[in-house]
């Protein structure tokens, strides 16, 4: 047992790992914005608040069917994807030949009244979700005790980023959609139903949002201001990695979770502000990002 | 609406002419988080009890007209006291009431002391309200950190839990607390170990957690309120903290945080309250009336503060015939005047501006002793009024002579 910086190592590597548990939330969100941004050039600012409707999704169905955590955590995804879907038909697909910032206030628009109706039906101290009975408990590491649910989450996240990135870049189907962003009308010409790809493309990073979101429904406050809170921080992660790249976003989710997690142990009172900080330094380092295409 | 009213009384006024019925008309401001995480325990529950207040009141009184406007503060001491300027220079407001957040209220108290005009702290916490930065024109109603410090903090320390770690809410509210409990803790003889600060509205708690863990105290006291309270215990269950040996001190918690925890996590919880609704008839029948505005919800210690706090103004309001435009003098008479009302029952508001009732040592019922929705809280002990609050003698108001 040695001692860095004046912290005993073992509390040190314990703070790393849920830093890394931090990160995997970042890692998530911060990817299904990076692939509606790269993919559409829309910025999703309702993004947070779909990750809360996949956490009140979460809780209702468990109201309402009696179905629990891990059927919820499909079919919360898929409803508030197809909610997704129905936005983008009816507003977003007015937006893409124009500037950013109209989209971006569509979607922060969208995300105020959201929030809202959550908050008039629900109020705002939230509502209970457990840990399902299979992930409660947790075991003793050694240097830290480590929840059998945060281990969970860290593998779940690892498992579907890798995925995504995976489906993306490796698959025809994501050079389709890569192809198609780049140019959409020489694309169509070969016959590939572009607008079609672009509304499932919206609302799979919809569906991102709302799993995170049941993932984060047991161990964080349900509550329809959960979103809001979380959604600038992963701005600045997004930002970080760079706009468009998915391999950015993944990598500098976990890696700001990291840092956010040392943060709070040597100067906890600056952990909400370490990430924008470290976004003002990257932004006048490397304007892009660090993984950044676009120069 | 508010135009006929305005109409209706200016008649009512030229009416009258002399003396006879003395024609009261009055503007309260509601100013409260309406929006963030202390909306379910201020917010538009308090409106609900402002709006009760005011009919009640009047009910008994028609010579007096009450306008009610609310405000939401976001949290933002610059917002808070943007929003009192403009209410009290502006919109003639005369008396603003409730606002959680002890940043929001220390501003706001120092706006209303600037303007002459009234303020009447419900929702927030800082005993500093009517310690240091007391002043004529404030009241501080419903509790203060000092009061849970010694409810909670004694009472667990008495029951040997003599070591402390504080998870504090890093502004106004958190420090005060934090300060108050190691005094009461360490009073009672016992001792605190290590603190840790975070930023308020924070998501996630596991880091901080971790460092109580290690530290080994046997008590975990968080010292913050609403949202950050019910994330610091949800994600404490999850740690196996309880299970491991130490406990949680939650030094303010509400009727809507054990609602959001639900009895399977939140049991066994000590706190400190001032009411309960459950407590009395007379409590049970207010909350009947209160949900008809708020469905499903169950009202707060502090939504009972703004209506006991309102129907006490409207008194002196009456006694001072309608003559409230001298804040100092108007609560100099609220001073004056022992209190009474439906909920709070009989007490009195001391020179320092801090209105004093027993305070009630509550535990978190076990789901399977919960008979109805609602059914929260075993009443451990009853704190008599003059123990309950801080010496007038040692809190340092420059209003306290001696």
């Amino acid at each position: 047992m040695f001692e860095i910086f004046g912290i005993p190592s073992q509390a040190l590597f314990g703070q790393l790992l849920i830093g890394l548990i931090n990160g995997s939330f970042y890692a998530l969100l911060s990817l299904g914005l990076a692939v509606i941004f790269g993919m559409l050039n829309i910025i999703n600012f309702s993004h947070g608040a779909q990750y809360m409707m996949g956490a009140f999704a979460a809780y209702l169905i468990l109201q309402y069917s009696g179905l629990g955590y891990w059927p919820a955590l499909i079919i919360a995804p898929v409803l508030v994807g197809i909610t997704g879907i129905i936005i983008e038909r009816l507003f977003l697909q007015w937006l893409y030949k124009l500037d950013h910032l109209y989209g971006l206030l569509l979607t922060f628009g969208l995300a105020l009244i959201l929030e809202g109706v959550a908050r008039n039906y629900f109020g705002s101290a939230g509502l209970p979700y457990t840990v399902p009975e299979s992930l409660q408990g947790g075991r003793n590491l050694g240097f830290m005790f480590l929840p059998n649910y945060r281990a969970w989450v860290i593998a779940a996240s690892l498992g579907v980023c890798i995925g995504t990135w995976f489906v993306i870049e490796r698959t025809r189907l994501g050079a389709y959609l890569r192809a198609a962003t780049e140019n959409p009308t020489l694309v169509r010409a070969f016959g590939i139903n572009v607008p079609r790809m672009i509304t499932l493309t919206y609302g799979f990073g919809v569906a991102l949002a709302a799993f995170a979101g049941v993932m984060a429904a047991p161990i964080y406050n349900v509550s329809p201001q959960m979103g809001s809170e979380l959604i600038i921080v992963v701005f600045a992660v997004v930002v970080i990695g760079g706009m468009g790249s998915i391999l950015g976003a993944i990598i500098t989710g976990f890696g700001l979770g990291v840092v956010e997690g040392l943060t709070k142990v040597f100067f906890p009172e600056a952990s909400n502000t370490v990430i924008f900080v470290i976004m003002a330094i990257v932004l006048l380092v490397r304007p892009a990002g660090l993984f950044g295409r676009r120069a | 609406m508010r135009k006929t009213l305005g109409l209706a009384a200016l008649a009512a006024v030229l009416a009258c002419g002399g003396a006879s019925a003395q024609q009261v008309n009055v503007k309260i401001g509601v100013l409260s988080d309406m929006s963030s995480l202390y909306a379910d325990i201020g917010g538009p529950g308090s409106v609900a009890a402002a709006k009760l207040a005011i009919a009640d009141f009047t009910k008994d009184n028609p010579n007096v007209k009450v306008e009610l406007i609310s405000g939401d503060h976001q949290n933002k001491p610059d917002i808070g006291s943007q929003i009192a300027n403009q209410w009290y220079d502006v919109d003639k407001v005369d008396l603003i009431i409730d606002t959680p957040n002890s940043g929001v209220a220390l501003a706001v108290s120092q706006v209303a002391n600037q303007k002459n005009k009234i303020f009447i702290v419900s929702g927030a916490a800082a005993s500093d309200i009517t310690g240091p930065k007391c002043n004529a024109n404030t009241i501080h109603w419903t509790y203060d950190t000092w009061m849970l410090a010694n409810g909670t903090g004694t009472a667990i320390v008495k029951t040997g839990g003599d070591s402390w770690f504080f998870l504090t809410a890093d502004y106004a509210f958190g420090h005060a607390l934090e300060r108050d409990t190691m005094a009461a803790v360490e009073k009672a003889g016992g001792k605190v170990v290590g603190k840790v600060r975070h930023p308020l509205n924070t998501n996630d708690f596991s880091s901080f957690l971790l460092q109580a863990q290690s530290s080994k105290a046997k008590v975990i006291g968080l010292a913050n309120a609403g949202g950050d309270t019910i994330n610091s215990i949800k994600q404490a269950a999850e740690f196996g903290i309880v299970k491991g040996g130490q406990s949680l001190a939650g030094l303010l918690v509400f009727a809507s945080d054990v609602a959001a925890l639900g009895l399977p996590t939140a049991q066994g919880l000590v706190l400190t309250e001032t009411w309960y609704w459950d407590m009395n008839d007379a409590n049970r029948a207010w909350t009947k009336r209160w949900q008809q505005e708020r469905q499903g919800k169950w009202p707060t210690m502090i939504h009972a503060g703004v209506y006991a706090g309102i129907t006490h103004y409207l008194k002196a309001a009456v006694a001072l015939k309608g003559n409230v435009s001298d804040g100092k003098a108007v609560v100099a008479q609220m001073k004056s005047m022992p209190t009474d009302d439906p909920l709070f029952g009989k007490g009195t508001i001391r020179p320092d501006g801090r209105k004093v009732h027993p305070a009630y040592l509550l535990e978190v019922k076990k789901p399977s002793d919960s008979k109805y929705p609602g059914d929260f809280y075993n009443v451990r002990a009853t704190i008599p009024a003059d123990e309950a609050f801080r010496p007038l003698k040692e809190g340092n108001c420059p209003l306290v002579s001696g």
